[in-house]
């Protein structure tokens, strides 16, 4: 059965994103905004000046329960789960035996047998299953059905909480508390995918449309679709699954070798670890990077690099334009000799090879509220 | 400029003598959002009709812009390659993408006048 015979799923807050006029598309199964009548570029500066409220409830949620959950999920994720303090969340990856990436996500302690992840809307099924596989006789691992997921997000978040959940201040970036906000018990993390200060927040899908309502209500809070989310995320350097890691590509090729715990370096313990260990210990063969095109021709994913007599190098895995940096920006996977800030690469864009450079990411600065 | 006709993939174009101007009709700005780049043809280039002419991009894609004749490039508008928020702003007027002499004339029959156009467009919604 192809996509467009699949009805689509729908989030909680459905009714009201087509009150407030979201452009609806498919994405991962579900009915999605991709964006509001602001549109993109509106949305994703008005998440850099002031805040944003984005949907993320087609992401799944799940909890695992049992003693010794942190040493057996850790057995699927190179991360240090087992050295995650209490009400910490950390960033962290499924591997597979290749060492690839099956899904990122983010983990939260809630109790020393008590473990909450979000992870990727495409991915959650098979991420369900492996783990039921894995580690299914050991841990209860429950998906949590009965929740929405939803992020606000920019400079002006903290603000807005603090007049709903006055709780809300005393957390710092990365880590997860059970708070009341609105009235509405909910559980919220200071995190999120823009690479600005705010939260995402899980809440009662029966009180979903309640809680994102008093949220809008306030002052500089807008909503904003996945269009912008997606320039937000590209601007910070923060990888999408699908297009910037995948099952062929390891943590340490995709530049996130800070994931893996000191510890969990040493011992191993995760699928893949020999080969992401001896990567570690050699170098990559290919790393991701970002590029700045040096004109105005945004280079989208899959466009060809190469070097300055025109051998392939790669390909950008991310691109389009940043609305907050007012030019072009991209990732890709060069070699390791040319994954140099300032190395001098071409990106063949409609059959012209245009000049790019590596540069530092991320093209905007994180303004995360870290303890 | 003599009345616009229109392609189903949302070109203008006007024509005086055997002179046309092409641009992307009100409804495709809209639908792209926001213009961050626009490509317009260098002058002297021969072009087919349907062919690919120019590029617009707005934050999260890239379309082509196809020319609705045959012919050869004139001029290509910098005022939008400089500015390329100008075709959200003016798509059907002064926003146009470039000039073209026609090779032949009679490819116009192919197009929509507005009031065809306006009917196509309601079989999209």
């Amino acid at each position: 059965m192809s996509d467009s015979d699949t009805p689509l799923l729908t989030t909680p807050l459905d009714s009201l994103h087509r009150q407030l006029g979201g452009k609806m598309v498919p994405f991962a199964g579900y009915a999605m905004p991709v964006q509001y009548p602001a549109g993109v570029m509106a949305e994703h500066l008005h998440t850099r000046g002031d805040a944003s409220l984005f949907d993320v409830s087609h992401m799944g949620q799940v909890e695992i329960t049992g003693p010794d959950c942190a040493r057996w999920l850790e057995t699927l994720v190179p991360g240090d789960i087992q050295g995650l303090g209490l009400g910490k969340t950390r960033y962290t990856v499924f591997t597979n035996d290749q060492g690839g990436i099956l899904d990122d996500l983010m983990v939260s302690k809630m109790a020393d047998d008590r473990l909450f992840l979000v992870i990727n809307a495409a991915c959650k099924h098979a991420d369900f299953t492996h783990m039921k596989a894995a580690i299914g006789d050991k841990v209860a691992l429950r998906m949590i059905e009965d929740r929405a997921l939803v992020a606000l997000q920019g400079p002006k978040a903290a603000e807005a909480m603090a007049r709903l959940a006055p709780d809300s201040a005393a957390m710092t970036f990365m880590t997860i508390r059970e708070i009341v906000i609105a009235g509405i018990a909910c559980l919220a993390t200071r995190s999120g995918y823009t690479g600005e200060d705010g939260w995402e927040i899980s809440v009662p899908a029966a009180r979903a449309e309640e809680l994102v309502r008093a949220l809008l209500a306030l002052p500089g809070v807008a909503p904003a679709g996945l269009g912008a989310r997606d320039s937000l995320r590209l601007e910070a350097g923060l990888c999408l699954y699908g297009s910037d890691i995948d099952a062929a590509t390891t943590p340490v090729e995709a530049n996130l070798s800070w994931i893996l715990g000191k510890r969990r370096r040493a011992e191993g313990g995760f699928p893949g670890a020999a080969i992401i260990q001896q990567q570690l210990a050699e170098g990559p063969a290919r790393l991701r990077v970002g590029i700045q095109p040096l004109g105005r021709a945004p280079a989208r994913a899959h466009t060809e690099i190469t070097d300055e007599a025109g051998n392939r190098l790669g390909e950008i895995c991310s691109g389009g334009f940043g609305p907050s940096a007012d030019r072009p920006v991209a990732m890709g996977y060069v070699p390791r000799a040319f994954a140099v800030i300032g190395a001098k690469i071409k990106l063949v864009v409609r059959g012209k090879a245009l000049d790019a450079e590596v540069v530092a990411l991320p093209f905007v600065p994180h303004r995360y509220i870290k303890a | 400029m003599g009345d616009k006709r229109f392609t189903k993939d949302h070109e203008w174009i006007s024509v005086e003598g055997d002179m046309g101007t092409v641009g992307i009709s009100d409804y495709a700005q809209h639908a792209l959002g926001d213009v961050v780049f626009v490509e317009v043809p260098d002058a002297g280039r021969a072009i087919a009709k349907g062919a690919e002419a120019a590029v617009v991009e707005s934050v999260k894609a890239a379309s082509e812009v196809y020319s609705p004749v045959s012919g050869t490039v004139v001029k290509g508008n910098q005022a939008i390659v400089d500015q390329p928020g100008l075709v959200n702003e003016a798509a059907e007027a002064g926003a146009w993408f470039f000039t073209v002499k026609l090779s032949d004339p009679s490819e116009l029959t192919d197009l929509m006048d507005r009031a065809a156009y306006d009917a196509y467009l309601k079989t999209l919604e």
